[in-house]
């Protein structure tokens, strides 16, 4: 392997790496408020990139009609939860559907890509949730094995309804950009920038978010202590809904940016989702720089695999996990029973 | 339940299992014979994650992955070397048993759900390795297995794999039932939320949980051997991810919490997905992948609306009477009477030291310099106001947490690194303040949690009833315990079912059960009526006649004063004083630090 090589394979790890980070993070978030480990996050980012496929290609995604049905519902039940909740409700999953709706029907036959990728994110941000709402919360107190395992369960319904909506094939989410940047050596596509750029952006945003905003603060309370959070009057739906809100937010990025790259199917998020957990498991499912670390190192490690051994690169990522998980065993020392 | 069948019964329900097991694939079309082939091997792995989701609170999403690496196995020593199907057997074991210790041993100190998500990575590995490595073909896979004999049977026939396969079943099942009904199996429960508890008993709850796991990957592996040689080819697609997932439905789907949820699960699932089958393509106009979906809804609907699976369900359909009401039963039991065989040494040696102990959580400082002692035959009260930090000091002191200064000397030597099980193979017994024992199990068995030590049979001899002589002298050792506190006549209740202050006496029992010669006892008097009480102090005094001693944290200040030798007082993590009842009654500090100023 050549220098060149070498090079453009690190600019790729970096920037699928990029990608598993965004994950690790939205998984960390939905972890530490609810202690559900969000499994179909992946299939979110597929949804993602799927939906922004459809509407560059002039179509009306059908996962609009998905948001829109689960919106009537959920409507539906806000409004017996008292003014409040109503009010809350009206506006979250009737007045903003609507909009959605209105401008997707609209701008469909544009084909811009600026336009598709927004339209998808605003499409797949409510599944988050919607997804908490009906599957996690009616359980939020089970054990997190219990909700562990409905994740895995709700991964199989989405990929489900994923071959519904998108069909079996594989698509393309439109580029944010075609321009490259020539460094020379080194041709960097402007699309890696791009996800350098969100990732960076969303790092910050969410780090302003946590640390100055109400509701981060809010978050931030009810990720370090679950039942005093609930004392002091932080409604623990509310908190759980805005985590899961963050995550398919999160997702849905990541699925348009890495969609544009690699053209996705149904259930190609699965395992994007599995190496954003190695990376967020090698932060002990705790610690956010440990995590972005972890990320970047699979995404190298899974492009460098790639090129050596392209059959086992998938056995490599996953094997990565055994030294961690020996590194956080060695480390903690004491019993505890589980929640 | 088994334990309470007649032996009579239970004879004749093995014998009708037997000739079902014979007769009834002579009797079925071909169909539902190949059908009921796959439910029996479903249910060997699903029997293996009852025991590791539902008993254990453990999960794994790579089950298929030991069925396919027991599979391989057999497959390759039989068809690449001509071994026998046994020498592929044994090898198919040892392969998965091995693999399994070894995922075992790297998460089994971490919370379950890490080995559930490891499972998912090496779950994908072995998918991806049984299609990449050369030698097994990939997806084009191997044939030509050759068939089980044993003598002249050869299984070619499909009914003779039929009976072989639920034959194995069966004797799988009754191994996990002999298994749940021992020491070990008593001590597993412990591993589902309860583990502080196993430890304080003396269960090492690490070994313990890779064991479980280890056994559940065996049920996968035997599954996988009789797969191979049944179907006789074998390629990756049944061992993929979404084979483990389906395993883990049909546990849900059947009931974790109960053996008989496994093969209940099985049934269910094999049959709608092969009425999927039949009937999808026909209303979707697509083949297949929509039985995942169907099965993913039925179980997000049953762990939210019945999280014990369907079996809970049927067995409503026929409720046997309500157990009875613990708060009303008979618990007026004659002052306690048999007697401790603790070890009975020269009154007054010392058993407890805490040399400058100081314990701190970040900034908050529970315990600062606490120093004192207890010594054979002697009770110790220790009181203070709610948040002086005595339960942080049990804690410190049953090795539940390591002191962050200071010294704690038990029975002569530094126990500063020892875990609390070691601590409790001292001699160390302890109760707990917030109650911790196993609701669902009756009380005879949560106390005999406390006799864990005085064991040894472990997985294999409880699997194969070897351990009986042990279990009953274990049981006999309980039942005495429960006895003497005055639990006779609630033995068999759940202790869950018990009100909370006889609750708090089942965790004595327990405790004494360890035969120790310390015990610590955090409020064992609260909740109890005032007859209970004088029934627990003369307890406690004979108890201190046979030497052993006692630290006793009660809020309840007659019980404490009437008792106790010495007093040691805290207030915020100082000790504020320490003497007789008289004496530290008296101190002007003990009644500052309880009555403010105004004293």
């Amino acid at each position: 392997m050549d220098l060149f090589v070498f090079l453009a394979l690190l600019q790729d790890g970096i920037t699928t790496g990029a990608i598993y980070l965004l994950l690790a993070i939205g998984l960390l978030i939905v972890f530490s408020v609810t202690r559900v480990i969000f499994v179909p996050q992946g299939d979110l980012l597929a949804f993602g990139a799927l939906t922004a496929a459809s509407l560059q290609s002039g179509h009306v995604p059908g996962t609009l009609w998905l948001l829109d049905g689960g919106a009537v519902v959920a409507l539906i039940a806000s409004l017996f939860g008292g003014w409040r909740a109503a009010r809350h409700g009206i506006l979250a999953w009737g007045v903003y559907p609507a909009l959605v709706t209105a401008a997707v029907v609209g701008l469909a036959s544009q084909q811009l890509p600026a336009v598709s990728i927004l339209l998808a994110v605003a499409i797949v941000t409510p599944m988050g949730p919607l997804v908490w709402r009906f599957a996690f919360r009616p359980i939020a107190d089970a054990s997190v094995l219990a909700l562990l395992i409905l994740a895995m369960a709700l991964h199989f319904v989405l990929i489900g309804i994923g071959l519904v909506v998108f069909g079996p094939e594989e698509a393309a989410a439109p580029a944010v950009t075609d321009a490259s940047l020539d460094l020379g050596l080194l041709t960097v596509p402007g699309q890696s920038i791009a996800v350098l750029v969100c990732c960076a952006a969303l790092v910050i945003g969410l780090r302003w978010f946590f640390e100055a905003s109400f509701h981060g603060k809010v978050l931030r309370a009810a990720a370090s202590h679950r039942l005093g959070a609930r004392l002091v009057g932080i409604d623990a739906g509310a908190t759980g809904a805005l985590a899961f809100g963050l995550a398919s937010l999160i997702a849905a990025l990541a699925g348009v940016l890495i969609g544009a790259m690699t053209p996705l199917s149904y259930d190609a998020g699965f395992d994007i989702g599995l190496k954003g957990f190695v990376a967020a498991i090698m932060g002990g499912l705790v610690s956010y720089p440990l995590a972005a670390a972890g990320a970047v190192l699979v995404g190298v490690l899974e492009s460098l695999g790639s090129f050596w051994a392209s059959a086992y690169r998938e056995v490599i990522v996953f094997t990565l996990l055994i030294p961690i998980l020996v590194w956080l065993s060695l480390r903690s020392r004491s019993v505890e029973d589980r929640a | 339940m088994t334990s309470r069948r007649g032996p009579g019964k239970r004879l004749a329900l093995v014998a009708a299992a037997a000739i079902a097991v014979v007769t009834v694939p002579m009797a079925l079309p071909a169909f539902y014979v190949a059908l009921l082939g796959y439910v029996g091997l479903a249910t060997l792995v699903a029997l293996g994650l009852v025991l590791l989701t539902g008993i254990s609170g453990q999960t794994s999403f790579g089950q298929a992955s030991f069925v396919g690496l027991a599979a391989y196995a057999t497959t390759l020593l039989t068809t690449r070397a001509d071994a026998s199907p046994l020498v592929g057997l044994a090898a198919g074991l040892a392969v998965t048993g091995v693999i399994a210790w070894l995922l075992g041993l790297v998460t089994a100190r971490l919370s379950g759900h890490f080995l559930a998500l490891a499972s998912v990575a090496w779950g994908l590995s072995f998918f991806s390795l049984f299609g990449t490595i050369p030698q097994l073909h990939g997806f084009n896979g191997i044939g030509n297995i050759p068939p089980l004999r044993l003598g002249p049977f050869s299984a070619e026939d499909l009914r003779v794999n039929l009976a072989v396969i639920w034959a194995v079943v069966a004797i799988a099942m009754v191994m996990l039932v002999n298994l749940l009904d021992s020491r070990t199996g008593r001590a597993i429960r412990t591993l589902n939320g309860a583990r502080l508890m196993g430890e304080s008993v003396g269960i090492d709850t690490v070994r313990l949980s890779r064991a479980v796991f280890v056994v559940a990957a065996l049920y996968a592996g035997v599954a996988g051997f009789l797969f191979a040689h049944f179907q006789r080819f074998i390629s990756p697609t049944p061992f993929s991810l979404s084979m483990s997932i389906d395993y883990l439905f049909m546990v849900i789907i059947g009931g974790a919490q109960s053996l008989w949820g496994a093969p209940l699960g099985a049934v269910v699932v094999v049959a709608l997905r092969d009425l999927f089958n039949d009937w999808m393509p026909r209303i979707t106009g697509r083949p297949g992948d929509f039985e995942l979906l169907v099965f993913a809804v039925i179980v997000i609907v049953l762990l939210q609306r019945a999280p014990e699976g369907l079996l809970p369900l049927l067995a409503r359909l026929r409720r046997r009477p309500r157990r009875p009401d613990a708060a009303a039963a008979d618990v007026a039991a004659a002052v306690p009477t048999a007697p401790m065989r603790t070890a009975t040494a020269e009154p007054g040696r010392e058993l407890l030291a805490l040399d400058a102990v100081s314990r701190r959580f970040g900034g908050l400082a529970a315990n600062r310099d606490v120093s004192f002692a207890v010594h054979e035959g002697e009770i110790v009260g220790l009181i203070g106001p709610n948040g002086a930090g005595k339960t942080t000091l049990f804690n410190v002191v049953s090795g539940v947490i390591p002191p962050t200064s200071g010294r704690v000397r038990l029975f002569g030597a530094s126990s500063a690194a020892l875990a609390s099980r070691r601590v409790a193979a001292l001699g160390l017994a302890r109760t707990f303040q917030h109650v911790r024992l196993l609701p669902d199990r009756s009380v005879l068995e949560n106390v005999a949690l406390g006799a864990h030590l005085s064991g040894r049979a472990g997985v294999l001899r409880a699997m194969l009833r070897l351990d009986r002589t042990e279990d009953a002298r274990l049981l006999a050792e309980a039942r005495t315990q429960a006895v003497r506190v005055g639990l006779d006549g609630l033995l068999d209740t759940p202790a869950g079912d018990l009100p909370l202050g006889q609750q708090r006496v089942v965790e004595i029992a327990r405790a004494l059960c360890l035969r120790p010669r310390l015990l610590l006892l955090d409020e064992p008097a609260a909740g109890l009526r005032r007859p209970e009480k004088q029934r627990l102090a003369a307890l406690l005094d004979q108890l201190r006649g046979e030497g052993v001693g006692v630290l006793l944290v009660e809020h309840d200040m007659d019980f404490v004063m009437q008792l106790a030798d010495r007093v040691v007082v805290m207030d915020f993590g100082l000790k504020i004083a320490e003497g007789s009842p008289e004496q530290t009654q008296a101190d002007p500090a003990v009644r500052e630090a309880y009555l403010g100023g105004l004293a």
